[in-house]
């Protein structure tokens, strides 16, 4: 049974209102920070956590942090990226709804090391409904003291506000959160300069995930060293992974960095195996944009090493024969899943939701949409097939933003690792284009 | 159904929501008010922004209109027609479609009539709308009305569940800011 540094109590009852969450030892991050050590000695706790960006970068937290430009007499700002969107990732959205409370203390805790006064949280606007939860988790901080002028008496102040997004993926990237927070369309900046320098309102500015600024508190509370003691090697502390698709038990689950993926599928402490007996084909890791591996890459590396959830251990054998940890979205596809269809599915979300600034993304995106519906409805041609390769390379290193990467890989490894699936829907048109059709070895399972 | 004959107005309820999340900005930065306002917008005006609600909001927040325009036609959220009492938005992106969304537009197309992309019901109740990755992949496959997530409609009876509650919906559900009572304008829905 894994540690759990987030989610121990998040079931209890009145965990989400400050009392109950008090109750618990939320806030003492809080007293602790403020009261007796300096912003930076935050930093330094964040840096020896090896926290890195839960978000899906995996960029180290405090590094990220020590970015931060302080020119004197300049505002900065934390902001929070709420605008979970990736495909397969649904952890933030948990982690809010039912422990409002420990991404304020996170908020907090964070913006006094990084010495910033206002704060954000940019939450997707589809979810309004936690908005809400989170506005009166922080009109009970302010009415306790834990936001506002002078906190605890110790001087520091700070207001926070939660900002709805409109519906766009893209405004997961950071600069095009900044823009969207700033009322505009979310198109992604140009960089450098980075947002440390200049972010919000042009000012410096930090962006993290909720998971990254919900990790804080415990740093803080237990110390980096302690934190960096659970997991392995530079994949330290604990991580929710969205697990979804065809298992037994779909759900958010806190695990140690370092747990074998095997285990986490098939164990009852986790996902409980494949559903209705079915075998497992193949697993997406790491959110829709990382690449999809089958079952024999994913639950074992090309040298025949136990595959574990860590960030090295996932990207063993780089994108010939690995994946990445990526948001933890953990999308599992049993025996009767059409790759080419799923694999137009997401090309259909990655076009629809390019900005439209590039244009090896703009158009690339269309195209690779294109090719795979005609592929997967019977109107293929064998060329097609390279084609796809060609303009996801294409595509890939030629934009502003990561999102030409994003719709890119996940196109190039389906071909990579099933290529034969995409050959039948050529070979075997009539047939592939039945609904529900699915190449099996050779046989068609309707 | 908005007529567009009138010049619209938010009710003082609404503007009163729309001055304090005004405050959160700096002062000279109230356009980043931009998306929380189309938001109140929306659900003040039938849930959908006209032209003219949209050139209110920009009055509201000292931006020209076509600042509004281009940020209101970029986001997914925001209606730029008219429709139905009830907007049915059907994720239907990789996780749901494991778990049956594809079965599930079918579904709700065939029990309201509605088409995904068309017009609403032909007792205007229902509109259905196909969206993008709601995250919440792993309760697939989702449908969102408003603020709220039906999850698991992978039988019919959650379905029949989820439309027997919208249709005994007088009116949509308050927000926050309406303690008083929903605006009067919204008595016609």
């Amino acid at each position: 049974m894994g540690r759990k540094l987030l989610t121990e109590h998040i079931n209890v009852e009145g965990i989400d209102t400050l009392e109950g969450y008090r109750k618990h030892g939320g806030y003492r991050s809080v007293e602790k920070a403020l009261k007796t050590m300096t912003p930076d000695e935050v930093v330094e706790e964040v840096k020896k956590s090896g926290l890195r960006g839960r978000g899906g970068a995996g960029f180290p937290t405090g590094m990220k942090w020590s970015f931060l430009a302080k020119p004197e007499g300049v505002p900065r700002y934390l902001v929070c990226n709420a605008d979970e969107s990736e495909p397969g990732t649904f952890k933030d959205r948990q982690l809010m709804s039912k422990l409002p409370h420990l991404l304020i203390e996170g908020m907090i805790t964070s913006s006094y090391a990084l010495g910033a006064n206002t704060s954000y949280i940019y939450i997707r606007g589809e979810l309004l409904y936690v908005l809400r939860i989170l506005e009166k988790a922080i009109a009970e901080a302010y009415a306790a003291g834990f936001l506002g002028k002078n906190i605890l008496g110790s001087g520091y102040d700070l207001d926070l506000h939660v900002h709805p997004g409109g519906g766009a993926y893209i405004c997961g990237e950071e600069t095009a959160l900044l823009e969207s927070l700033e009322g505009k369309r979310g198109n992604p900046r140009n960089k450098p300069p980075f947002p440390a320098v200049q972010g919000l309102y042009a000012r410096p500015t930090v962006v993290n995930n909720v998971e990254s600024i919900a990790a804080v508190p415990v740093i803080v509370n237990e110390g980096g060293d302690e934190y960096a003691k659970i997991g392995i090697g530079r994949s330290t502390g604990t991580k929710l992974i969205s697990a979804c698709g065809h298992l037994n038990k779909p759900g958010i689950y806190e695990i140690e960095l370092g747990l074998p993926v095997e285990e986490f599928i098939y164990s009852d402490e986790y996902c409980g195996g494949i559903w209705k007996g079915r075998d497992l084909k193949a697993v997406v890791a790491g959110g829709s944009s990382v690449p999809i591996l089958p079952k024999e890459l994913i639950l074992k590396t090309a040298a025949g090493e136990n595959r574990l959830m860590t960030y090295e251990s996932l990207s063993d054998g780089g994108f010939v024969t690995g994946t990445m940890l990526g948001s933890g979205g953990f999308i599992a596809m049993d025996e009767t899943t059409c790759i080419v269809r799923n694999t137009w599915n997401f090309s259909r979300f990655y076009h629809h939701e390019s900005c439209g600034q590039c244009s090896p993304c703009r158009e690339g995106t269309g195209w690779m949409e294109k090719v795979l519906h005609r592929l997967e409805h019977g109107h293929g041609h064998m060329e097609d097939i390279d084609l796809l390769v060609s303009v996801a390379k294409q595509i890939e290193g030629n934009t502003i933003c990561p999102l030409g990467e994003a719709a890119a890989w996940p196109v190039a490894a389906a071909v990579r690792h099933f290529r034969h699936e995409f050959e039948w829907h050529v070979t075997h048109a009539k047939e592939a284009a039945q609904p529900g059709a699915v190449y099996r070895a050779g046989a068609v399972l309707v | 159904m908005e007529t567009t004959a009138v010049k619209p107005q938010f009710s003082e309820a609404a503007k009163a929501e729309i001055e304090r999340i005004c405050k959160q900005y700096p002062a000279e930065r109230r356009k980043s008010a931009m998306l929380p306002v189309l938001h109140i917008a929306q659900a003040e005006f039938g849930g959908w922004v006209s032209p003219e609600v949209q050139d209110l909001v920009a009055e509201v927040l000292g931006v020209k209109p076509i600042e509004v325009y281009e940020v209101s036609s970029f986001y997914t959220m925001f209606n730029l027609k008219p429709v139905g009492k009830h907007v049915l938005e059907i994720c239907r992106t990789g996780p749901c479609m494991l778990r049956g969304s594809d079965e599930l537009t079918a579904h709700l197309e065939r029990i309201t009539g509605a088409k995904v992309g068309g017009p609403a019901s032909a007792d205007g109740l229902f509109t259905l709308k196909e969206v993008e990755c709601l995250a919440a992949c792993g309760f697939a496959p989702i449908v969102q009305v408003r603020e709220k997530y039906y999850e698991q409609l992978d039988t019919p009876e959650a379905v029949d569940a989820m439309l027997t509650e919208l249709r005994n919906q007088v009116h949509r559900p308050a927000l926050p800011w309406e303690e008083n009572g929903l605006p009067n304008a919204l008595a016609r829905n």
